[in-house]
């Protein structure tokens, strides 16, 4: 089993449902964010184009932070999905510092937290916060390993990419262009 | 022109808008890593070679100072957690492929044994110090007895010690600056050169001093020679690589580094030492304390500069 995102930049408005859904499912700490919305305009004036993408951790599966975690705090889970347990956290930051994406924050409770691709809510069946509550439905959540799952079926058809791959973490949010 | 304009909706706190998350604790922890690793290093290696009575600053001078620095280091590293009552998890594993899970426990391995070896060369300092207890004496015997035991242990923990402080940041491929392996042994040196400064006050004899001077010249030129190598490296390498350089050579921290860390840290007292060397007379502190001064800033700037750095994506 192998969870990922597709995340459709053609479809995304930039709304920020996901951010407040997953602050709210969450209880994230206010002024803090899991998830976030980037818009990169390219091009010259006026030959313009956006692209608007919701980021957050890309459950990479060569995850530095898994990596230099001290104690085994940052772990993968069934899935591939890459969390935390804040009992074990020590908060030394080493993690928040190996993220190309800077997908971490120290929790003012001192560990460390992220995205956690709403694990609670995929053990129940249900679809993480951010899926659920998009309202142009521009992402895809689900198995890469079961063909038919919504994630793998919108990538055997889309152009899609990953963020700075060159980075070899080996993301698993997927952005189609 | 064509432009391209990334506008994040993120604004975590010590995230953005850049990395703020290591502050003075964890450089200054590495600066007395590092000076406590390169006494410990000379310390262990003359007492192997036996020169014990002819290095007497080196092997029972100099280390006296180790626990201090290194349980004012712990302190430091401790303050820097934030989930400060959950230490112990170090401690509660062993991960290989985590810089700081290997400096936990060389830390855990290194202080005890630089207190035992502190306090073996007690008499040094305080001729007529008596154990009082019988049972001390005997653990004094004991470790007596396997000095040469603690000497090899020290030699080597002293090298994971102080290649490991380099380690620690350039394991991070998500900070350019700190992503090259130039960093482990260009920290090794930078702390070796200062255990060798602080063993030039603590000597006995004028050879004494003498070596140790040469001594840290040769580190001064190994470390100029790897930060040369550090930078031809980083322009030879990816636009990320490039812009971390930058920083050095243009950028906010140009000043700083050249001016702080290569000149009065490395430059200046280079030239006292070489005029020390043909016999000028020069007051032995000041070079001393501008080696000692350039290692510290090299971490901070280092540490700094590096939270800078960045992927462009």
């Amino acid at each position: 089993m192998r969870y990922a995102m597709a995340i459709d930049t053609k479809k995304c408005v930039g709304c920020s449902d996901c951010v407040v859904a997953c602050q709210t499912e969450n209880n994230v700490p206010i002024g803090y964010c899991r998830d976030w919305v980037v818009e990169v305009t390219d091009g010259t004036y006026p030959q313009l184009e956006i692209e608007i993408r919701s980021e957050r951790c890309n459950h990479c599966d060569n995850s530095p932070c898994v990596r230099c975690c001290p104690t085994g705090a940052s772990h993968y889970e069934k899935g591939g999905i890459v969390t935390v347990t804040a009992h074990k956290c020590i908060g030394c930051g080493a993690c928040i510092a190996s993220c190309p994406y800077d997908a971490r924050y120290s929790h003012p409770d001192g560990h460390v937290d992220k995205c956690t691709f709403c694990l609670h809510r995929i053990e129940k069946g249900q679809q993480p916060a951010c899926v659920a509550v998009c309202p142009t439905k521009c992402m895809y959540f689900g198995d890469l390993d079961d063909p038919n799952s919504d994630v793998s079926q919108v990538l055997k058809k889309r152009k899609h990419k990953t963020l700075i791959p060159e980075a070899g973490t080996k993301p698993q949010v997927y952005y189609l262009i | 022109m064509r432009e391209e304009i990334i506008v994040s909706g993120r604004m975590n706190p010590h995230i953005d808008p850049h990395l703020e998350i290591w502050h003075w604790h964890i450089p200054l922890y590495l600066f007395l890593g590092g000076l406590a690793a390169g006494i410990l290093f000379f310390a262990g290696l003359y007492f192997i070679l036996g020169k014990e009575n002819k290095y007497t600053g080196a092997v029972r001078r100099a280390p006296i100072v180790v626990p201090f620095l290194l349980v004012i280091g712990l302190l430091a590293l401790f303050l820097d957690l934030r989930h400060k009552l959950f230490f112990w998890q170090l401690y509660t594993t062993i991960k290989i492929q985590s810089p700081m899970s290997w400096g936990a426990w060389t830390l855990m391995g290194i202080t005890p044994l630089s207190i035992v070896w502190a306090a073996l060369h007690i008499r040094e300092f305080f001729p007529n110090w008596d154990w009082k207890f019988s049972i001390l004496k005997d653990i004094e015997k004991f470790f007596v007895q396997y000095k040469i035991v603690l000497a090899w242990a020290m030699v080597i923990l002293g090298v994971i010690l102080g290649i490991y402080t380099g380690i620690l940041f350039s394991a991070f491929n998500a900070r350019p600056l700190w992503n090259t392996s130039i960093l482990g042994p260009l920290f090794l040196t930078s702390g070796l050169s200062a255990g060798a400064a602080v063993i030039i006050l603590f000597a006995q004899s004028k050879k004494e001093r003498l070596l140790f001077a040469k001594l840290d010249l040769m580190l001064i030129g190994i470390e100029l020679f790897l930060i040369v190598h550090m930078f031809m490296g980083f322009q030879a390498s990816t636009q990320v690589q490039i812009d971390a350089a930058s920083l050095f050579l243009g950028g906010s921290y140009t000043a700083p580094f050249w001016i702080f860390v290569v000149g009065i840290g490395m430059i200046v007292p280079a030239i006292l030492e070489i005029l020390e060397l043909f016999h000028k007379k020069i007051p032995v502190i000041i070079p001393v304390v501008l080696v000692l001064f350039g290692s510290l800033m090299l971490r901070f700037i280092i540490a700094y500069a590096g939270q800078l750095s960045r992927w462009l994506y």
